[in-house]
């Protein structure tokens, strides 16, 4: 059983841990090593073959594997290790315990590490859908591994659920390669993606989108043979005089992402309840002082973009942690979601008095339009802005300086613009 | 084909049989309709052995159950099966259940389970805090308890294997021959097969079989049983299997766990004329939330991470039955293997092996019987310093296929070679329990298809989530 | 005839409505002048960037993905598809190396945006 030792532990070279990586490295520290279970970099934009990209980041529209590759080079290029086909199976206090193939099992010991290792995707049991379990059901993100990096086509006639960014995509790859998508199903009344993803998705290539319906029965024997797409009412509980039959070959299932949160389980740091991803400070900290962490595995994103952002923070404080250089978390303020927020990341700030940049990404709870976004301390308004439309599919994102805060009471609050 | 002995079905019942006159110098092949061993109530049950303390005393089933249950620790140490004595508990939540107690109690003795005790409110909800509070007294039955229903059935079959039996895969019995009074051959879709004894355990179908012989006093009728399983770091979780005490109006369903740490809740009851209604419904699972609140009632059905639904393959008239025939010698019938088929399956093999003794067959023991089984070994059970050693001798053991349940390559490569391997997604996953976590299989297909088509030299649209035509994929995109 | 269009330039996404009056188009609710170049644009001469996958010999991977390196025309996406189905390339690939020059005449070359080793 080897043992290694570095200053900064990355856990996954997705485009979190990479953005991250490179940070730390900047920052000061010496040795920084990413572990990836997967045979080469990249995480999941190895397979988002897509464009859309770095639009804010580099103000270029890139494919997934361009935008990684940026970072990828950089990080190489800084000198940050990386241990492919490597599974890391726990965060102990004794070190980090991971293991390959060609390495056996081994022991890192970091000063400090950063939790990068994405979501998983929402099955089509946890949505309770009944009916039979024939093959032909994937989820949307499975499918896109299927085809992208398998050279497997999943199927000829699909039916997709969930206006997800990732079924849309899918909508589009799945139809480019000549088979048919019937229909993508939605539970409500506003898609779940990027409207852009509408566009150029589905709109394109007159797939319809069926709002305010979903599939509440699967049919086939051996492999998916239809599905039964039925509409909702206000309440979202499907209304069985409209059930309609389609016949498919298969289901996608783009119904929600969520952090994978094994590790940060296992290492019992503390989870929010409504993201799933563990409980962070403006330093991208969890609630073990020397674990941090960014990127999808703390709440899902819909722009890479806001990843690297992110990431960037989250390796750079990482450094300063293991360097000795960050102030310890006294002082933790929590940031409460107001009206129509669900919730808002990080959910604590470390009051420490010197100031600095707080970022506060945030998701709606429900989709409005010409609104007001507030940042409150007690009753003062710290900052605002506006906007014309915000929707749950979208993140919104706030900043200030951390010295405005005078008080304990934090809160983030979208209000209806007076006419 | 020519062999002494056809078992139809190769579930639990027709390969604890087959396990069992393994032992005597008899040629003996299996035959099963589906593409891997395992029946199809034997893979969708609720996973518990039972004591027999609700059979009908006197019965078959009772005698069978009852002498079954205390062969476990035995067989599962020879065959390398997890199993555990969890015991049950059954809470008297209302005044009809309370009133019950005694009589449960005393059919429980009736059938010969005597260490039945009674819990008192406290008792029950030191035992298990997640029970209703409002629970007034209980039933504690310690012998109840749980096993991994796939690896038991597998176990047997890889031991029979292991000792000369035979086992046809996708082979479906479409007649059996008679003559001179006696059994003759049996005809499957891959030929005939000459034989001195039959023994239908095609449980689902064994009223099908019993006609094509002119012994058709029956009918299968499924009875359909959905269940849920939960996340294994679900809030809400009880240690023994909580059983209900049926109603008027129900029969009330169980929550208990699974060897495997998730939580098992259902099933439901639903009388059907279609032996192949193995899907869920929104009722019936429905059904299920509304019950075990009544039960458990802090359960997270968030945590819900898949639903299943088995056949029970009900008799009617109900019983359950082993008959033979003095007009046709070498048939054995075996029906009503209903919902404690899993459980008196080890006491089933002795029971129609002695029956068989009797009937005439008189092949002596093998000297050379091979008694003991070793299975998969489970990686995520293992001490870091165990996981460690048995990756520098095998390093497949390294690579990580499952990231849910932790199940790693060469797990899944011993799944595939071994004897009666896994050809399957399906088939793996019911081995080493690739695909059966959170994510269902989401992380692990696309990686056990490429193994399987690797390892069985197939292409990627040939390998199958079960039986053929449930291919994953339609063919290479180029 | 009124189109539609939702700009796709930054996440805002207005909806920018683009009707045809005189020979003249008269553009409403873009907030920049980006949404009205995009406008314009969709509505007279509809572009997409291309993404797909081209099967690799002797390669680390089966398949290398690829872009159009600019926007092609909206209608010539499936016959742009049915060539780049057809193509294989030999291993090494590096990320930018042109695939299929000229597309169809498009003076757009379909280029690697990934990088398959040998």
């Amino acid at each position: 059983m080897q043992k290694i030792t570095c200053d900064v532990l990355v856990i996954g070279a997705g485009p979190a841990g990479l953005a991250a990586s490179i940070a730390a490295k900047q920052e000061g520290a010496e040795k920084v090593l990413i572990v990836e279970r997967d045979e080469s970099i990249g995480g999941i934009l190895q397979q988002c073959i897509h464009p859309g990209f770095g639009l804010s980041y580099f103000e270029e529209e890139l494919t997934g594997p361009e935008y990684y590759a940026r970072f990828a080079d950089k990080a190489l290029e800084l000198g940050v290790e990386v241990l492919l086909n490597t599974m890391v199976l726990d965060i102990g206090d004794t070190g980090v315990v991971c293991m390959s193939s060609k390495d056996g099992l081994s022991i890192i010991e970091a000063g400090s590490v950063v939790l990068a290792m994405g979501c998983r995707e929402r099955t089509r049991f946890q949505l309770t859908i009944p009916g039979s379990r024939p093959s032909g059901v994937f989820t949307a993100g499975t499918a896109q591994r299927l085809m992208n990096r398998e050279n497997a086509m999943v199927g000829r006639r699909v039916v997709i659920l969930g206006s997800g960014d990732i079924g849309m995509i899918m909508a589009r790859r799945i139809t480019l390669e000549g088979a048919e998508v019937i229909a993508v199903v939605e539970l409500n009344d506003y898609l779940a993606g990027l409207t852009r993803n509408k566009v150029q998705c589905l709109d394109d290539f007159e797939i319809p989108l069926l709002m305010k319906h979903t599939v509440t029965d699967i049919k086939g024997k051996k492999r998916v043979e239809s599905v039964t797409v039925c509409e909702v009412d206000a309440e979202n509980i499907p209304i069985p005089e409209t059930a309609v039959e389609y016949p498919c070959d298969t289901l996608l299932l783009s119904v929600g992402l969520i952090p994978e949160n094994e590790l940060t389980h296992k290492a019992e740091i503390e989870i929010s309840p409504i993201t799933n991803g563990p409980v962070v400070n403006q330093y991208m900290q969890t609630s073990r002082e020397d674990v941090f962490a960014c990127g999808n595995v703390v709440h899902v994103n819909d722009l890479v973009d806001n990843v690297s952002l992110e990431s960037e923070r989250a390796g750079q404080c990482a450094a300063k942690y293991a360097l000795g250089r960050l102030k310890k978390a006294e002082d933790v303020i929590q940031v409460q979601p107001g009206r129509n927020v669900r919730y808002i990341c990080p959910q604590e700030i470390v009051n420490s008095g010197d100031g600095g940049e707080i970022n506060l990404y945030f998701r709606v709870t429900g989709p409005e339009e010409k609104v007001r976004i507030l940042v409150k301390t007690g009753d003062k308004v710290i900052v605002q802005k506006r906007a014309l439309r915000v929707n749950p599919g979208e993140m919104e994102h706030i900043r200030f300086d951390a010295k405005e805060i005078t008080s304990p009471d934090l809160t983030v609050e979208v209000m209806k613009e007076a006419i | 084909m020519k062999t002494d002995v056809v078992v139809i079905g190769a579930g639990a019942v027709g390969c604890a049989i087959a396990r069992e006159l393994s032992k005597y110098e008899l040629d003996i092949t299996v035959v099963e309709k589906n593409e891997d061993i395992g029946g199809d109530a034997s893979k969708s049950n609720s996973a518990i052995i039972h004591t027999g303390y609700d059979a009908s005393p006197g019965s078959l089933e009772s005698e069978l159950v009852v002498a079954a249950n205390p062969m476990y620790d035995k067989i599962v140490r020879d065959l390398d099966v997890h199993f555990e004595p969890v015991g049950a508990i059954l809470p008297a939540i209302t005044d009809e259940q309370l009133e019950q107690l005694p009589a449960i109690k005393d059919k429980a003795m009736r059938n010969r389970v005597y260490d039945v005790e009674y819990l008192t409110r406290e008792d029950v909800l030191r035992m298990e805090p997640e029970i209703n509070p409002e629970v007034r007294a209980a039933l504690y039955i310690p012998r109840e308890s749980i096993i991994d229903p796939f690896v038991l059935v597998q176990a047997y079959a890889e031991n029979a294997y292991a000792n000369g039996v035979h086992f046809l895969l996708s082979t479906k019995v479409t007649d059996i021959r008679t003559g001179d009074g006696c059994v003759q051959s049996v005809i499957t879709t891959g030929g005939e097969i000459e034989t001195k004894w039959v023994i239908n355990a095609a449980a689902l179908y064994c009223d099908e079989i019993a006609g094509m012989v002119g012994k058709r006093c029956y009918d299968v009728v499924p009875r359909r049983g959905q269940f849920y399983i939960l996340d294994k770091n679900t809030s809400c979780k009880v240690k023994h299997i909580v059983l209900p005490i049926p109603t008027k109006t129900t029969k009330g369903r169980l929550m208990c766990p699974t060897v495997h740490g998730n939580m098992l809740i259902g099933p439901t009851a639903e009388d059907l004329d279609d032996k192949s209604a193995t899907e869920t419904t929104a009722d019936g699972l429905e059904s299920i939330r509304i019950d075990v609140e009544k039960l458990v009632p802090r359960v997270n059905w968030r945590d819900a991470i898949t639903q299943y639904s088995g056949l029970r393959p009900n008799r009617v008239p109900e019983g359950l039955h082993v008959d033979t025939y003095e007009d046709l010698n070498g048939y054995i019938n075996l029906s009503g293997v209903r919902s404690t088929g899993l459980t008196l399956s080890v006491a089933m093999g002795k029971y129609v092996a002695q029956l068989m003794i009797s009937l005439g067959m008189n092949a002596p023991f093998k000297k050379n019987f091979v008694e003991k089984r070793k299975g998969i070994t489970r990686f995520a059970d293992l001490s870091v310093e165990q996981q460690a050693s048995l990756i520098e001798k095998q390093p497949l053991y390294g690579n990580i296929v499952c990231r849910c349940e932790t199940v790693t390559e060469q797990e899944i490569l011993d799944a595939i070679h071994r004897p009666l391997g896994a050809r399957s997604v399906d088939a793996v996953k019911r081995r080493v329990r690739a695909g059966t976590g959170r994510c269902q299989a989401g992380f692990c297909t696309p990686k056990v298809i490429e193994i399987l088509a690797r390892e069985l030299k197939m292409p990627a649209s040939e390998i199958m989530k079960n039986e053929k035509g449930s291919y994953y994929v339609v063919g290479d995109m180029r | 005839m009124e189109k539609i269009v939702i700009c796709t330039v930054c996440p805002i996404g207005c909806n920018i409505t683009v009707r045809e009056e005189n020979n003249e188009l008269i553009i409403a609710g873009n907030q920049c002048k980006r949404g009205l170049t995009f406008a314009t644009d969709e509505y007279l001469h509809p572009v997409r960037i291309l993404t797909t996958t081209v099967k690799v010999h002797g390669g680390d991977q089966i398949l290398v993905p690829v872009r159009s390196a600019e926007p092609l025309p909206k209608e010539l996406l499936f016959s742009a598809m049915e060539l780049i189905r057809e193509l294989v390339v030999d291993a090494p690939v590096n990320r930018g190396d042109v695939l299929v020059n000229n597309i169809l005449d498009t003076g757009i070359d379909i280029v690697a945006t990934g990088e398959i080793k040998c």
